[in-house]
């Protein structure tokens, strides 16, 4: 945006006579925060990748994980990742209504896939078999209990932003608000695959 | 005066004793060459930037008016060429020696074939890094002894580290580079002194409260004074039997030197694999048990396992069809 | 675990009154010094009503050059306390040979050095760069202020509640006796049971979500909010170091938090991460740890290289020389930071190649610092240098830290390491660099900006005292450390056999009273100048002959720091601007979007101390009541609206009127 100096003692402009409103770095900031989680989950991988075949002579993978539970789990993961995608058109097309139908869906089934994730810890750590058991067992909680966690912040966040649209309606920030949790939504879904391409199927196949 | 102060460890050189710089032992001998040349090395761009900085402050200062003055001169494309290649050429000379010189001392290797005493067979000695003192057992010596090691002059010295507890690092400036001790794990150094003397060793890397007390004497000696050496300590009476060894690892500091005439069979192994107590797991085993439950779902074939009356405990009864 | 917890007291945990040590006369007279200067300074502020200004302009504030300045406080209150410990490491160290054991038994001296490398690193050093580069970046880019304000303001309470728990760990219960990287199984449960190491994990953890929060905040700012014109490649070489130190914090911080995480999962679950049971691998911290360490070390010495490159250029009265070069070569330091982390533990036995690998990684990135070196050589070429105080640090800066870069690519050669690694030779080389490097860089950029946060300058002839007691402070104190290195001592021993150690080790504690001198010169620097203000009185703003944009505004800039965003047409924009025939508006002024000051950061940051002091205590009950009232702090915060304001431009006119008249005054 270079003025170019005339041979006349013309001076370039240098400031701006109005209102200056600078882009907004919402997203952006939402968008590196996301970054840094997928670092902190990266190292949860790593770890795993490392102590994940320590059974320490208890169980490993193949015998504990029930791969129904864990394809009812996903698929709920995956279907709320569906509605919230619908919620976020919905919110295009400026219809309060629809939105909050399908985020209230889309808690559910986040809700769901938490309530189940939390019957398979349980279970486990009924029978023996928490994390204090060996190092594969303490880095499979580790990383699918951190992803279970930040899917039950975003649930929470999510039940917030419902109160929130009800009472202020689509306005600005509450759009910004709900991108934000959309793409934290969509990348614990991509973690998720993460996880259940890792730790389940290849604990568990041959 | 600051460069100066910056060369005084130099000037000092002459006058006093840097055991890094001048050790005892062939392996120390090359790291230190390394230490000397890398230096060198780079002084070669160092010395130069000091003398211009202290110049180009001087010269160029606001009262030195006859100094030229060009505020827009900012760019340089041969100078620039010549401020990046300059400490790539450097890093280069400096990368190759690196790449050569730790392959050479990479500490798991067995001495070079030039290197003096390659050709004799290496003295083995098993260091185990305790709380906080040091444990030395010669397995085919039959002895050990605590915070005392040595060596017989010009024979390789083939050294297995474990640790007890916490890390630690096993070093004897005067013989070699040091080698971190962990449990659950052996590392290995070889080395050779070359110089008949007492020299000091301890740990590297801060274990606790007894820290500071956590030395050892390293003595290199003749043949024949090791043989001494040797015999007096078998003549000590002391047993190193397990229960000796569950005695010894308990915390204490500053113990004194002392000297065991027997080792228990497979102690080193046991203390790595941290199966001395009786009733414990020996780590290899849940390993390799653990190997065999990664494999589940593949075809499994068990190995088969001879037993022995010290492991008979820890080994599973396998049905006799299996064993094929 | 605590090994009774039937003992668990339901509300207090496993805090007692054997937590205080009221058997400790050092803590003792300690304590009875902080709770005077408490007493005087709570007196103070009642005194002169200074609580309500307190709260609403400081604690509250949201505005990037309070922050900043807060920051700064807090790094060099820490820097007393960590220095404290220094000095009382080197005189341990000068008496404790043979017979005789020193004044502090191993159960301290681990302790104070411990505290000693994490005071230092996360609490004066971080927060030192995080305030520079919080108060002079916006400024630097044409920016009213950072992009995320509350966030700023969050993440600075977060820092100080992390400093806040350290130092609870003097009077309250014990700190860890680790070292500052708390190695495991060390730092595990069985090694090290009692609160030492939760003080330490849980204070890293409150410190780094401010820190990383930060990052991300500094970033936005400087993608997003630059003024009209200014192209990446016409900011400030200041930004593009904070811009990459910032990547930095934003890609590192994370392995710090997951590694910490994972260290009190083992302690406070029984998990088996680092343990030598069922399993575990200590091995697997030492990278994680190391992996964020590398890149800590370049998050501190990036913004000490901007600091360097704007004093340089400055006071040599000259454009940068060769600013592309600077901006790529920084870059790459960047990058390759992320490459070397292995040269921390070449002993731990990788083998060979991955050894050689990393050895070579860790000599490249010399590279591209010995171009930076170079830059600024040639900049000084030909320039006019005036010997103002920055200057002065920054010229010993080039000698000293060339001689640390020269000892550290020596350490990386794995050979070499071998012999030198966790020596007093290491000691000797880290705080060249970090002395030399950060250190100096931060003495001149507070010298450099203090007149535009404050509006006077500092006094310059006690700031050369300072220097020079630093100077000469740091020479007497670490050359013998090299020497000692090399003469095969170790490090973080508190007692030694051999005495003909002992004079390297007394001229090393000379040196840290010459620090010391140096550190009490520039306090009462800080004491003169405020005194002197009137006559060290900044009234144009342009106090150097600065060529960035932060020295268009007043001294100190207002809240809104450009009554109208700049339009940006070259590098060095003010030198631009100056040079171009500039003219300040005096008229035309509009109101002016701002955001509003909150208590939330404050409050949510007191409850993460909380909830941190309670996870140490085993407090489970105040814990969970600590953590669920964050929570509800954080999601009302969120109901809140309503968080700008405009500045009228009644206001703006009379502010800029001000300075007008004051520009006229001074002439």
């Amino acid at each position: 945006m270079a003025e170019t100096t005339v041979a006349t003692r013309e001076v370039p402009r240098f400031y701006e006579t109005g209102p200056h409103h600078p882009e907004q770095p919402t997203l952006l900031g939402f968008w590196l925060y996301l970054m840094s989680d997928c670092l902190l989950f990266a190292c949860l991988f790593a770890c795993y990748g490392v102590l994940g075949r320590n059974y320490a002579g208890g169980p490993s993978g193949a015998e504990l994980f029930e791969l129904p539970l864990v394809a009812l789990n996903t698929s709920l993961l995956l279907l709320s990742s569906i509605t919230y995608g619908f919620a976020v058109i919905a919110m295009q097309r400026k219809l309060p209504g629809a939105t909050l139908a399908w985020l209230a869906l889309t808690g559910l089934l986040g809700a769901g896939f938490v309530g189940i994730e939390l019957y398979e810890f349980g279970h486990l750590i009924h029978e023996g078999y928490g994390p204090q058991r060996s190092a594969f067992l303490s880095s499979f909680f580790a990383l699918v209990g951190t992803h279970g966690l930040h899917v039950s912040v975003g649930t929470i966040w999510l039940a917030t932003l419902l109160v929130q649209i009800r009472k202020h309606g689509l306005i600005a920030a509450n759009r910004r608000r709900l991108m934000c949790l959309s793409m934290f939504w969509h990348f614990l879904d991509v973690v998720w695959i993460g996880v259940f391409t890792f730790v389940y199927l290849m604990g568990v196949l041959p | 005066m600051k460069t100066l102060l910056a060369l005084s460890p130099a000037a000092l050189l002459g006058g006093c004793s840097m055991v890094v710089l001048d050790p005892a032992g062939h392996v120390a001998v090359q790291e230190a060459r390394l230490l000397v040349i890398s230096t060198m090395l780079m002084l070669l761009i160092i010395v130069p930037v000091i003398v211009l900085t202290l110049l180009f402050a001087w010269r160029y200062r606001a009262s030195n008016t006859d100094a030229p003055y060009e505020p827009e001169w900012d760019h340089s494309i041969q100078l620039e060429l010549v401020i990046w290649s300059a400490p790539l050429l450097i890093i280069i000379a400096l990368g190759a020696i690196t790449w050569i010189g730790t392959h050479t001392l990479n500490p798991y290797r067995p001495l070079d074939a030039r290197a003096p005493a390659a050709a004799v067979e290496p003295l083995d000695v098993q260091v185990v890094a305790l709380d906080w003192k040091w444990l030395f057992i010669y397995p085919k010596l039959g002895i050990a002894t605590v915070n005392e090691v040595a060596a017989p002059v010009d024979m390789q010295v083939r050294f297995s580290i474990t640790s007890s507890s916490v890390m630690n690092s096993f070093y004897v400036p005067a013989l070699a580079g040091q080698i971190y001790a962990m449990p659950t794990m052996e590392t290995k150094l070889h080395a050779v002194i070359n110089r008949p003397g007492e020299y000091e060793g301890f740990s590297a890397n801060y274990s606790g409260a007894g820290f500071s007390g956590m030395h050892f004497k390293f003595h290199g000696m003749s043949a024949a004074d090791f043989e001494q050496w040797v015999r007096k300590a078998r003549a000590s009476g002391q047993a190193l039997s397990r229960d000796a060894y569950l005695q010894l690892e308990r915390p204490s500091e500053r113990e004194a030197v002392r000297a065991y005439g027997t080792v228990a069979a497979g102690l080193f192994d046991a203390i790595v694999n941290r199966c001395v107590a009786p009733g414990s797991q020996c780590l290899h085993a849940v390993m390799a048990a653990d190997l065999r439950r990664a494999s589940a779902a593949l075809n499994w074939r068990p190995e088969p396992q001879v037993c022995t009356v010290a492991d008979a405990a820890t080994v599973a009864l396998l049905p006799v069809e299996e064993w094929k | 675990m605590s090994e009774s917890s039937d003992l668990n007291h339901p509300l207090f945990g496993r805090l007692s009154w054997e937590a205080l040590p009221l058997h400790e006369p050092i803590l003792l007279v300690t304590f009875a010094g902080v709770v005077l200067g408490g007493i005087a300074i709570v007196g103070a502020l009642i005194y002169f009503k200074a609580w309500g200004p307190l709260w609403r302009d400081w604690i509250t504030s949201i505005d990037h050059k309070k922050i900043g300045i807060m920051y700064v406080i807090l790094g060099l209150v820490m820097l007393l306390r960590g220095f404290a410990d220094a000095i009382m490491m080197r005189a341990q160290q000068a008496v404790a040979f043979g017979e005789s054991t020193g004044y502090l038994p191993p159960h301290h001296y681990d302790q104070i050095f411990t505290a000693h490398g994490v005071i230092m690193i996360f609490f004066v050093a971080m927060p030192l760069v995080t305030g520079l580069m919080n108060f002079a970046m916006p400024l630097q880019i044409g920016a009213r202020d950072v992009a995320f304000p509350f966030l700023n303001n969050f993440s600075f309470w977060m820092t100080a509640s992390g400093a806040v728990l350290v130092m609870a760990s003097l009077f309250v219960g014990e700190f860890a006796r680790t070292g500052w990287l708390a190695y495991p199984p060390l730092s595990g449960i069985i090694h090290s049971p009692d609160v030492g190491v939760d003080y330490y994990i849980w204070s890293l953890q409150v410190a780094g979500v401010g820190t990383t929060l930060s990052g991300i905040n500094l970033i936005a700012t400087i993608v997003k909010m630059r003024a009209p014109g200014m192209g990446m490649m016409k900011m400030p070489i200041f930004t593009w170091t904070t811009l990459c130190a910032n990547i930095l914090i934003v890609a590192a911080f994370p392995v710090l938090t997951a590694a910490l995480a994972l260290l009190s999962l083992d302690r406070y679950v029984g998990t088996h991460f680092f343990t030598n049971e069922l399993g575990g691998n200590a091995m697997m911290y030492v990278n994680l740890i190391w992996i964020w360490g590398h890149p800590e070390v370049y998050i501190l010495i990036l913004p000490a290289f901007g600091i360097f490159s704007e004093v340089v250029s400055t006071f040599s009265g000259k454009r940068l020389f060769g600013y592309a070069s600077m901006v790529y070569a920084t870059v790459v330091i960047t990058i390759l930071s992320y490459l070397v982390w292995l040269h921390h533990f070449f002993t731990m036995g990788s083998g060979a190649s991955v050894n050689s690998f990393f050895g070579i990684t860790t000599m490249i990135i010399s590279i591209p610092t010995g171009a930076k070196i170079f830059n600024w050589l040639f900049t000084m070429y030909r320039g006019r240098i005036r010997f103002e105080v920055p200057m002065l640090w920054t010229i010993s800066f080039m000698v000293t830290f060339v001689i640390g870069g020269m000892t550290g690519v020596l350490l990386a050669v794995p050979p070499a390491d071998f012999v030198l690694h966790n020596s007093l030779f290491l000691v000797a080389h880290f705080h060249n660099v970090i002395i030399g490097g950060v250190v100096f860089g931060l003495f001149a950029g507070i010298t450099y900006w203090f007149p535009k946060a404050f509006g006077f300058r500092l006094e310059p002839f006690w700031g050369k005292c300072s220097f020079w007691f630093w100077t000469v402070g740091f020479y007497v104190a670490f050359m013998p450390l090299y020497v000692l290195g090399l003469k095969g001592v170790t490090r973080r021993l508190s007692h030694f056999e051999d005495a003909s150690l002992r004079i390297w080790f007394e001229i090393a504690a000379l040196g840290a009273v010459l620090i010391a001198f140096g550190i009490g010169c520039f306090l009462i620097q800080l004491w003169v100048s405020f005194r002197r203000r009137d006559a060290l009185r900044d009234s144009t703003g342009d106090p150097w002959g600065g060529r960035t944009l932060e020295w268009s505004t007043s001294s100190p800039p207002p809240a809104y720091n450009f009554a109208f965003t700049p339009i940006i047409h070259e590098g060095d924009a003010w030198n631009d601007m100056k040079k171009r025939g500039y003219i300040r508006p005096v008229a035309g002024f509009v109101p002016i979007h701002m955001p509003k000051n909150t208590s939330a950061g404050f409050v949510l940051a007191m409850l993460s101390a909380l909830f941190g002091f309670a996870l140490i205590w085993h407090m489970w009950l105040v814990a969970a009541a600590a953590f669920a009232a964050v929570v509800v702090v954080a999601i009302v915060h969120t109901f809140n609206y309503e968080r700008d304001f405009h500045i009228p431009a009644d206001d703006v006119v009379r502010i800029e009127s001000a300075r007008t008249q004051l520009l006229a005054g001074h002439g």
